[in-house]
């Protein structure tokens, strides 16, 4: 198996377990992640701990990271930009946003396409057009490709 | 008033451990950071070399739903209250708002805030203030209303 077949193993497993962590918290379900954010109606403080669960798992894995590897990969993990700038802020507003009115963020929406329902289609597709959208601007006004990660 | 009678503690550290296990296998064995918008966005700009994890990463999304719903014996029940336009408004404003960002509640949320990123805890922080806001003026309106 050479190395490119290796690393597709390797996000094939990585989404698995994404996606059955997605199912298990039930975070799935935007009705679940809504009643999180509706912290004066009839609160559930599910994804607090969701997210606690996942840093906790997270955390040590950067410090096996940063320990262990040094190769020269040009991947990631370096953060590219490290600055709080306009756009990381106005995103995070906009991203807000649409999380608030519908009640998925982008992993929770891909995963749902595995129930063959209708809703989270159209959200996938809407999702996909915004992205587009932002590539389209990116290259058209500043002519340099989409923000960076982190 | 707060009540949480639909609290799911146990659930929610399982799930969440494994929401993190899969960031540290993508991580630890790829090099990767688990930013679902990352992952999704860069569909758009790299190389056809560098799609293929991506989309095999999703379809391993979808893959860990399925294999969830046979072992727990039933399907997987979801309910989406957005009506047709808020769906679509929705799905372009996380779409946009992500790029922007550089991130979601998986690149910021969990794998920035988990290596101490200063960009990614704000970004966390806005975006749950303002997806909280919204829920508050949807829901319980401005003075009480609807």
């Amino acid at each position: 198996m050479n190395r490119l077949q290796g690393s597709r193993w390797i996000a094939l497993f990585g989404g698995v377990l994404f996606g059955a962590g997605l199912s298990v918290s039930q975070m799935l379900d935007p009705a679940k992640v809504l009643a999180f954010l509706d912290l004066f109606g009839d609160w559930d403080p599910s994804l607090a701990l969701v997210m606690l669960a996942a840093l906790a798992t997270m955390a040590p894995a950067w410090r096996i990271q940063r320990a262990y590897d040094h190769n020269d990969d040009h991947n990631p993990p370096a953060p590219a930009i490290t600055r709080i700038d306009a756009r990381l802020l106005v995103g995070a507003c906009l991203f807000g946003l649409g999380w608030g009115l519908v009640g998925y963020c982008p992993g929770p929406a891909l995963a749902s396409l595995a129930l063959f329902s209708a809703k989270p289609v159209v959200f996938v597709i809407a999702m996909l057009a915004g992205m587009g959208l932002h590539h389209w601007l990116a290259r058209s006004t500043l002519g340099s490709s989409s923000s960076a990660p982190m | 008033m707060i009540s949480v009678t639909n609290f799911t503690p146990a659930s929610a550290l399982a799930g969440g451990a494994l929401i993190g296990l899969g960031s540290a296998v993508l991580l630890l064995g790829n090099r990767r950071i688990a930013g679902i918008s990352g992952i999704v966005g860069g569909l758009l700009t790299l190389s056809a070399g560098d799609r293929a994890w991506r989309l095999v990463f999703i379809a391993g999304l979808m893959l860990g739903v399925w294999l969830y719903a046979a072992l727990a014996g039933g399907a997987i029940t979801i309910t989406i209250d957005a009506d047709w336009p808020l769906l679509i408004a929705g799905g372009l404003l996380v779409g946009f708002g992500t790029r922007l960002g550089g991130g979601c509640t998986s690149g910021h949320g969990v794998c920035g805030i988990s290596r101490a990123s200063p960009r990614s805890i704000v970004a966390t922080l806005v975006f749950m203030l303002v997806a909280a806001i919204t829920v508050f003026v949807l829901r319980h309106g401005f003075g009480g209303g609807g």
